[in-house]
């Protein structure tokens, strides 16, 4: 026994209270600047029904905005009309869901003006000041310029007011308190924290505000620390909380990088959701048919020479382990895969993509692969690809053993060398499907 | 030892032959573009073994389309349908709709059920008679006479198995299947009690599926179809 353990003990204790007391601190600090907030000046809740009406062409832009910006992924519940919240986003805190943006009076954004909206948009503040959650990712909206925040504002009131009250949060506490959330914005977020960085070419500065700013591309491509928060310029990949897909890296050639790509495989892909070099698949498949196949070729371009331009980075994927040859896996991509994807795994141009090469089946992190072939998919119906080929679901009828068998054999054949997929990889999808 | 070698490597190549002769052949076509729905569905759409992913060959396209998009929105739930059809558009919902439609294949003889026969004769009346003093209509009121169904977007209530009616009416009385409104089929089958459904099904499941058993269409000259009219169906996409 050592004589100094006590002593360590003891020091211990001190600094956990030290850090409990600071931690306190933080909150008590962070919950009165919230509050401080919330002692705006009162406005007129009429003023912005006086004011005149936008203008067609305005709304217009604003609609085409709305669409880069997604909105109605999240602010649409499935089978309600557009735009009218009740969406439930899942986080590992708990449940949010998303607001009513309809201009009904009592439930929506009605009482709202354009100085209220361009506040959410860049402070992630409530009409009544109250603070947001960072699941609406005002970290990336704080570029939105705001010419664009008041066509989007007047794209929103033109739409039919849908009386839906929006539903309470389901998180757990502490996550639930505004004291909470005023203290992970003290040390996450600032308002205007992204600047897009002054470069001469106006492509390029238009494609940094589509990808870090309205696009929040980040909120999927980025990497989460255990509080959630996660930076608004990274692209370099990051499971997508609680859905069970990884959003590869854009920084990284062995990902989703396309510095090497031709521009035009990038917009056709951003277009019509398949080009040349791979297709959009999962939680991408659905950005491409409800945003960026709306989005005009000046745009994609620009989105795309952005992209093309990102410093590029090794995966920060941990090396898989060395691949192994599976029997198994051979015998039942003999049975079931090879129709499709022939024996050397080289697809069918147009329909099938080539599995030999393809960097979803070599990446470190297997998990969009499971949901490939447990759940099957097809790529999104397009206005440039509108009748896609898919991919049967396997979920009923291959076990967890097959489905990892079957992927094992992918991942060490035509030059592949990444690790083997488990069982227990395949029950984790299975259990907690994506969606 | 050498023979014995190559009688296995014989036999594993007799083994391998016929599974190479069934290899598809890639076609560029609809059947090929909805593989995923026939995998669970059975070829072309005939129903698997299961007893749990039903027939789709021969129903109605608007029946189907709006099915389609029930599992999309929400409205019905089965992940492996919500997760698949996530990305596709109400234009390509209507075209796989269409092909589904079109395939008219033979069907399987009734499953015989042991059911009594008190049982089967109530299935028997609440399906072509109704109960009126419960407010109940007849299944053939809306699904046609011959129950084959009715055009655009009424299913046939024949050729499909016990256990899958029994599941859909319960699905329909607790809310858990849906329809866009006016859902009358919600209305009605909250009236139902879970043996009126059990007899339903077994009934119905019980009858062979009349030959010409295509869905009528909506024209014919029958009033009392007019109930269907509207119920449960969503407008299909504009065709340019």
């Amino acid at each position: 026994m050592s004589p100094s353990r006590p002593k360590a003990k003891r020091w211990r204790a001190a600094a956990l209270s030290g850090v409990l007391i600071s931690a306190l601190i933080g909150v008590l600090l962070a919950t009165t600047l919230a509050w401080q907030g919330r002692d705006e000046p009162a406005r007129d809740p009429d003023s912005s029904r006086s004011a005149a009406p936008a203008d067609a062409q305005t709304v217009q832009q604003g609609a085409y905005l709305a669409r880069a910006g997604n909105c109605m992924a999240c602010h649409t519940s499935a089978g309600a009309p557009a735009y009218s919240g009740g969406r439930g986003i899942e986080t590992p805190f708990g449940t949010v869901y998303a607001g009513n943006l309809t201009p009904d009076l009592q439930t929506g954004i009605g009482r709202w003006s354009a100085d209220d909206f361009w506040r959410a948009l860049r402070e992630g503040r409530s009409r009544d000041g109250r603070l947001l959650y960072p699941a609406f990712p005002y970290a990336n909206y704080s570029v939105i310029r705001r010419e664009d925040s008041d066509a989007m504002f007047a794209y929103l009131r033109s739409l039919t007011p849908v009386h839906q009250p929006n539903r309470a949060h389901d998180l757990r506490w502490p996550f639930n308190t505004q004291a909470a959330l005023a203290f992970w914005r003290a040390l996450y977020f600032e308002p205007g924290q992204i600047k897009v960085e002054a470069q001469a070419d106006a492509t390029l500065l238009r494609g940094a505000y589509l990808v870090q700013g309205l696009g929040h591309c980040s909120a999927c491509h980025s990497a989460r620390n255990a509080l959630g928060a996660s930076n608004p310029l990274d692209l370099a990949g990051g499971l997508i909380p609680m859905q069970n897909w990884y959003a590869p890296s854009l920084n990284s050639r062995e990902e989703a990088g396309v510095m090497h790509w031709p521009l035009a495989d990038i917009v056709a892909l951003l277009k019509t959701g398949v080009s040349a070099r791979g297709s959009a698949q999962g939680p991408m498949a659905e950005v491409v048919l409800h945003s960026t196949q709306h989005l005009s070729e000046a745009d994609l371009q620009a989105i795309g020479v952005f992209l093309q331009r990102l410093p590029e980075q090794a995966s920060r994927l941990p090396e898989p382990a060395p691949p192994t040859a599976n029997r198994a896996g051979a015998a039942l991509y003999d049975k079931r895969g090879v129709q499709g994807y022939g024996e050397q795994g080289q697809g069918v141009p147009g329909a099938y993509p080539a599995l030999a090469g393809n960097r979803a089946v070599g990446m470190a992190q297997p998990v969009n692969l499971v949901q490939m072939v447990l759940h099957g998919g097809y790529a999104p119906a397009t206005a440039g690809n509108p009748r896609p080929f898919g991919m049967p679901p396997y979920i009923v009828d291959l076990s967890n053993q097959e489905i990892a068998d079957l992927l094992s054999h992918l991942r060490s054949s035509w030059g592949h060398a990444a690790g083997a997929v488990s069982a227990v990889d395949v029950q984790r999808s299975r259990a907690q499907p994506g969606r | 030892m050498a023979r014995t070698a190559w009688a296995l490597m014989l036999i594993c190549l007799s083994l391998l032959a016929p599974a190479a002769q069934a290899t598809q052949i890639f076609e560029d076509s609809m059947a090929q573009r909805s593989l995923a729905c026939t995998h669970c569905h059975g070829a072309g759409g005939r129903a698997a073994p299961d007893g749990y992913h039903p027939r789709i060959a021969g129903k109605p396209a608007i029946y189907l389309y709006n099915q389609l998009l029930n599992f999309r929105d929400g409205r019905r739930h089965y992940g492996p349908m919500t997760q698949l059809l996530a990305p596709l558009s109400d234009e390509y919902l209507l075209a796989i709709a269409e092909h589904f439609s079109a395939l008219q294949l033979p069907y399987p003889a009734p499953v015989p059920h042991k059911s009594s026969a008190e049982l089967l004769e109530r299935g028997r009346t609440l399906a072509l008679q109704g109960d009126a003093p419960r407010q109940l209509l007849a299944c053939a009121q809306c699904h046609g006479q011959r129950l084959t169904g009715m055009l655009p977007h009424v299913p046939g209530l024949l050729g499909l198995p016990r256990d899958y009616l029994n599941a859909q009416l319960g699905a329909w009385r607790t809310g858990k299947r849906r329809a866009h409104a006016p859902d009358c089929m919600a209305d009605i089958a909250k009236r139902l009690q879970p043996q009126d459904i059990e007899a339903l099904a077994s009934w119905l499941a019980a009858q062979a599926v009349p030959a010409g058993s295509a869905a009528a269409p909506s024209n014919a000259p029958r009033g009392a179809q007019d109930a269907a009219v509207g119920c449960g169906t969503a407008k299909a996409p504009q065709r340019p």
